[in-house]
């Protein structure tokens, strides 16, 4: 008897754990982020492209992770996205004046939003909105530009 | 006509062997009602399919992610794309290496002790005695095999491709120093719930299904000598393998259009 209790022992673990394994691939892998930041706050920016610009992507301040991109959202009144950041408390010291702006990690890589401090002595707050943007650089308008300016240039 | 009588004896003896084949199942399937009333033997038939089975699919999964994260590392840092490797070892594993990697370990490790067991307990006669004794050998001896075998692989396959993800991330992250958030991030982008994971949990059940049945047959259908276990055993392993890598192509078709 005492034999069968291991035994259920050791099947139930095994459930357990292919339960758990499941779990970790529908909750890890798959999404829903548990976030690595235990407190955070929001703040928004508004762009006029976001480009390729996906929930989840991080937000840096010179170079270092700072935040996640929350949510992505169309103003409908202005027709430009939102973009909602959540930040790492620790950082609660952003100047009013923080310019925001969608860079692309190397040539074709993932996009993310870089952040550049201002001087103001204000810090922004949670629900707060960052008002220096610089939208996407959108690589095939930028071509389309060069070809276009090229070909004027030539006539 | 020497050739043309043994082509046709071996139509008719594979037809037959495919009937019954079937059959089996079907009474393997009405007897599957009888094990919910006795769980201690389903319990001890998944704790031997897969609570032994353990180990190894946990190291080959570590491995294989570890490669996975490796060669794909090595792949995409040339088209400067590295942010990708988590969403590729994810979509991999949850895809087609957990489910297939698990269940041709799953026949060769298990499949192939089901079917020498059972083949052994004809060849001894044992499934004979039971019968003398008013017991079903199919209730008793073959349902709770099938059933835990059914059991065990999609659990097998989860834990095959989460320790696969972890694999790669110890190599891709810590050892080659992709950023863990463009990792995880990465992969939570581009793996789906339901499009990946539910169908690769769906490949898993399937595979665990017809190995198990495969290595359930084998062993009930077996020649009762020394020579015909041992063939059994074999055929088994062979027709397991084989069948998951040709259904593994039918239901990716079917599923990843």
């Amino acid at each position: 008897m005492k034999n069968k209790g291991i035994l259920e022992f050791w099947v139930g673990l095994f459930v357990v754990a292919g339960v758990v394994a499941l779990g970790v691939l529908a909750f890890k892998v798959a999404g829903f982020s548990g976030g690595e930041f235990t407190q955070t706050y929001k703040i928004t920016a508004r762009f006029g492209n976001v480009g390729g610009l996906s929930t989840k992507a991080p937000v840096n301040l010179a170079g270092v992770r700072i935040g996640r991109v929350t949510a992505i959202r169309i103003d409908p009144d202005h027709y430009n996205a939102v973009v909602e950041m959540s930040i790492d408390s620790r950082y609660d010291n952003l100047p009013m004046d923080t310019s925001a702006s969608i860079l692309t990690q190397g040539l074709l890589g993932s996009q993310f939003v870089g952040l550049n401090p201002g001087g103001d002595e204000i810090h922004l707050e949670d629900g707060d909105e960052v008002m220096l943007t610089q939208s996407a650089v959108v690589l095939e308008q930028l071509i389309s530009q060069m070809l276009f300016s090229k070909a004027e240039g030539g006539e | 006509m020497n050739a043309i009588q043994q082509l046709g004896a071996w139509t008719l003896g594979s037809v037959a062997r495919w009937g019954r084949a079937a059959i089996f199942l079907f009474q393997t399937l009405a007897s599957c009602a009888w094990v919910v009333r006795r769980i201690d033997l389903l319990m001890q038939q998944i704790f031997s399919v897969g609570v032994l089975t353990l180990l190894i699919i946990l190291v080959s999964g570590l491995f294989v992610g570890m490669v996975l994260g490796l060669q794909g590392y090595n792949t995409l840092v040339d088209f400067g794309a590295e942010t990708s490797l988590g969403m590729v070892v994810a979509l991999t594993l949850t895809r087609e290496l957990g489910p297939v990697l698990t269940a041709l370990l799953f026949a060769g490790r298990a499949g192939s002790a089901l079917t020498a067991e059972i083949g052994l307990m004809k060849a001894t006669e044992q499934l004979a005695a039971m019968e003398m004794m008013a017991v079903d050998p199919i209730n008793r001896v073959v349902a709770p095999r099938f059933l835990a075998g059914v059991i065990a692989m999609p659990l097998l396959a989860a834990m095959f491709a989460g320790v696969g993800v972890f694999g790669g991330y110890l190599v891709g992250v810590s050892l080659l120093g992709v950023d863990a958030g463009v990792y995880w991030s990465g992969m939570q982008e581009g793996v789906d719930l339901y499009a990946d994971i539910l169908n690769g949990v769906i490949k898993s059940v399937v595979f665990g299904f017809v190995v198990a049945w495969i290595a359930v047959f084998e062993g009930y259908d077996a020649t009762p000598t020394s020579e015909g276990v041992s063939r059994a055993t074999t055929r088994t392993v062979v027709n397991a393998s084989l069948s998951i890598l040709a259904l593994d192509f039918i239901l990716t078709s079917l599923m990843f259009k």
